[in-house]
């Protein structure tokens, strides 16, 4: 009797003690992650999966600031202002035992460069990847390179034993379906080990004891179920009810309702991301509209017309219900470039469109269709719904197709749309990214989101040299006399700055993203 | 007419008065609506998003505007945009019912009439498309139809594909009823007749049959419009229906559902009760016509 009652007591001491650690993060958010293989689709969630089980050299925190991981410090070379050194933290290990050294590094960036990798844009600069001893790396870029590590954020390292062993060197063809291991398997020497995937269904992911930062992060939560809820009331109820106690979607009519529930919280943090409109105006004539033999967008009256049209604070109170800041320009407010003067330069004034509208030649308006995403931003359809009204306003008839991101989105990269919706996060924080996707004209590797048609040499050409710029002033003059083009010409049509909102559970402590990247490791939970 | 055995039936069934009743005054509402509406809520440019998510009967915070059954998230006008969506979610059963009518009639008829392999052939049609849900085979031929239209014709053309989609899912019953009843009178007397005095297939199928096997085909006739108005709906919930700028019942419905944790409950509750009410009017209309004309039950 005596002996089993002290089993008892003993069992119950240790279950009590595995209660304490035995924290699960039940994560809902609206989409999955497209692919784990750490180098196909450059996206937000596809990272943010690999963040919690594979790293980069470097991360940046909730204030934008650079740090560490798999790199420890880092500089540019004193011989040659063409290279960077990396050293590299010691004592890593991989998920499999392997260790991590300076090889698995270089193997990582040729991977990287490959021709189906979606990150090889923002490495297109280096030539060489060097190990110099197991925990020193050389990078050589083709001119000196003061931004380099801003590119390296989102490049995860990989084994190159297990990759090559796994028979997973190729990076997946991701837009040919083709699945490989790496799809659905993981050796990262992130702090959660991979247990379980099922694409768009859940993924479990369970902690890694053996993580280099075990002691150094808080690492509370040992278990993570992740699970993609898309429907937005569905994934609301999924928090209030207590299924899921991190939400990373939060639908904005639905803030107040969570915030005001017994044990739960919202926080918010604006997004670096934003939310405008394209236009196709290089073109001599455009399929879209119903004007024939000439292109209204190739007007920049017209296209002035059109901003002036958006009342950009009628969707900030009701479409977005205050969870948003009208912007004047397509750059966040985290970029280096933006400045708040040009980001306060959009303004509604409808006679002053009507006008500009019949100054051009097009005062009975004209018909054209809008393309839009309905599952990738806050509120993207409403937010093209709205724009049909103004725009009508001024005569101009909008048809709206609004389909999944997945169909939306090759639209604008194969050039098939001549009006569309875009939003755009910049997680180098500097006005570079913005040009080499969306102003540059668009070629095979660089202006490849440039869906406007626009393409200008003499702006290419400084749009190039950014990149090997040292002088930091005279690059900054640069910029800001590229974004004044952007700005008289109307290039895009700026909508809003997103504000993220994430939904928890009182006990989950995490300060909000503003790259809407949550990583795991740094989440306590009282 | 009003002493009837119809009409005698009729005034005794409480049912049947109300039905009828609500079924009326929905359908002359619709058809009127551009009259009793107090604004378009189909014409974007007339919109005002301030106006967006006002309560019923209170006035908006921004715009100081009041709505009999408050707006929606982009300012329409609840009340009217049911009367309008109201249009389409009619006009689309009644439409989409005409067209399974009269393909089922045809195929019907031809099955019945000829039999051997033309029948064999048509039935094992019907058989095969009553193996998919109704909802998955409109589902399918609204696919394929965004698939080929061009966008711009797109908003224009999706009543219409929703007809074809509604139509093509439903034909199979008519086509089975008709069937059945061509096979019982072709063998009668008069079809004989007309036969021996040489009288043309088509004119024996058409003008003799068809007047005598009409009532079973008017009663489900009269379910498939309740059933066909909430495939509309339920197409238009789903997405694929109505476009969202001329939203019908379904669409608001769709709208709504994603406001009902934020309190705005009168976007989703209205549309709603007003689809309810329109179909189990509708249904009940063709329950009781099924009792009338079914000789059996008398």
């Amino acid at each position: 009797m005596k002996k089993s009652s002290a089993i008892l007591a003993v069992a119950a001491l240790v279950s009590s003690t595995a209660m304490v650690n035995a924290e699960t993060l039940k994560w809902a958010r609206a989409g999955d992650a497209l692919t784990l293989d750490p180098h196909s689709q450059n996206e937000g969630p596809s990272h943010t999966m690999r963040h919690q089980m594979y790293e980069p050299l470097i991360i940046r925190d909730t204030s934008g600031a650079f740090v560490p991981t798999l790199a420890t410090d880092w500089a540019p070379s004193a011989d040659n202002p063409n290279v960077w050194v990396f050293n590299l933290r010691k004592g890593v290990k991989f998920h499999d035992g392997a260790d991590f050294t300076a090889e698995d590094v270089v193997f990582s960036f040729e991977r990287a460069k490959q021709p189906n990798s979606d990150m090889k844009e923002l490495i297109g600069s280096i030539t060489a990847v060097r190990a110099v001893d197991d925990h020193t790396v050389e990078i050589e870029t083709d001119g000196p390179n003061p931004i380099l590590p801003s590119n390296l954020t989102n490049l995860f390292m990989m084994d190159k034993g297990w990759t090559e062993a796994n028979n997973t060197v190729n990076v997946q063809d991701f837009e040919g379906g083709e699945i490989t291991y790496a799809t659905t398997n993981v050796n990262g020497t992130g702090a959660y080990k991979l247990v379980s995937r099922e694409p768009d269904v859940k993924t479990v992911m369970v902690r890694n004891e053996e993580y280099w930062g075990r002691n150094d992060f808080p690492m509370e939560v040992s278990e993570i179920i992740y699970t993609p809820i898309q429907n937005a009331a569905t994934r609301v109820a999924a928090l209030l009810s207590g299924e899921v106690n991190f939400l990373q979607d939060m639908p904005v009519q639905d803030l107040a309702r969570v915030d005001s529930a017994d044990g739960l919280m919202v926080k918010q943090a604006p997004q670096n991301r934003v939310i405008f409109f394209g236009m196709n105006q290089g073109a001599d004539d455009i399929e879209a509209d119903n004007v024939e033999g000439k292109n209204p967008l190739a007007d920049v009256r017209v296209r002035k017309a059109m901003s002036m049209a958006i009342n950009r604070d009628a969707i900030r109170q009701v479409v977005m219900r205050g969870q948003s800041q009208p912007a004047g320009m397509i750059a966040p407010p985290f970029v280096n470039g933006w400045t708040a003067a040009m980001d306060g330069e959009s303004s509604t004034d409808l006679d002053g469109a009507k006008a500009l509208m019949a100054e051009a030649g097009y005062g009975d308006g004209f018909s054209i269709r809008l393309d839009c995403p309905n599952d990738r931003y806050i509120n993207d359809e409403a937010i093209c719904q709205a724009a049909v009204g103004m725009l009508g306003q001024i005569g101009i008839t909008v048809n709206l197709d609004a389909i999944p991101k997945a169909q939306h989105f090759p639209k604008i990269t194969d050039g098939k749309t001549d009006f569309y919706m875009l939003g755009w996060g910049v997680p180098t924080y500097d006005s570079e990214y913005i040009f080499n996707f969306l102003v540059h004209g668009r070629e095979s590797d660089i202006g490849t989101w440039n869906g406007t048609g626009f393409n200008n040499a003499d702006l290419n050409a400084t749009i190039k040299s950014l990149a090997s710029n040292t002088d930091l002033d005279a690059r900054n003059a640069d910029i800001a006399s590229i974004w004044r083009v952007v700005q008289d010409e109307q290039l895009y049509i700026p909508i809003h700055h997103q504000v993220l909102n994430w939904g928890m559970a009182d006990n989950v402590g995490i300060e909000v993203d503003p790259e809407d990247q949550p990583r795991v490791k740094f989440f306590t939970m009282k | 007419m009003l002493d009837s055995d119809f009409y005698y039936a009729f005034r005794h069934s409480p049912v049947a008065i109300v039905s009828a009743i609500v079924s009326i005054v929905l359908i002359l509402s619709a058809v009127f609506a551009p009259f009793i509406a107090p604004y378009n809520p189909f014409d974007p440019t007339s919109l005002n998003l301030m106006n967006g998510f006002t309560p019923p009967m209170e006035p908006n915070a921004f715009t100081g505007e009041t709505f009999l059954m408050g707006t929606d998230d982009q300012g329409r006008d609840v009340f009217s945009t049911i009367l309008y969506g109201m249009r389409i979610s009619l006009f689309v059963g009644f439409a989409a019912v005409l067209f399974a009518v009269v393909l089922g009639i045809l195929l019907g008829l031809l099955a019945g009439y000829f039999g051997g392999w033309v029948d064999s052939f048509i039935m094992r049609a019907a058989d095969v498309q009553l193996t998919f849900p109704s909802i998955l085979v409109a589902m399918l031929i609204f696919g394929i139809a965004k698939g080929i239209t061009p966008v711009e014709h797109r908003d224009q053309m999706a009543i219409w594909v929703l007809i074809l989609a509604i139509g093509l899912s439903d034909w199979v019953q008519f086509a089975r009823v008709v069937r059945g009843a061509t096979l019982v009178e072709k063998n009668k007397d008069y079809v004989s007749a007309a036969r021996l005095i040489g009288r043309r297939p088509s004119a024996i199928m058409l003008r003799h049959i068809l007047p005598n096997i009409l009532s079973p085909v008017l009663v489900i006739a009269t379910i498939s419009l309740a059933l066909a108005i909430i495939a509309e709906a339920t197409l238009s919930f789903l997405g694929v229906g109505a476009p969202p700028t001329q939203p019908s019942l379904g669409t608001l419905i769709r709208i709504g559902q994603g406001y009902l944790f934020s309190g705005e409950w009168w976007i989703l509750f209205f549309p709603a009760c007003t689809l309810l009410a329109l179909a189990l009017s509708v249904n009940m209309l063709g329950d009781w016509l099924r009792d009338v004309l079914n000789p059996r039950l008398k």
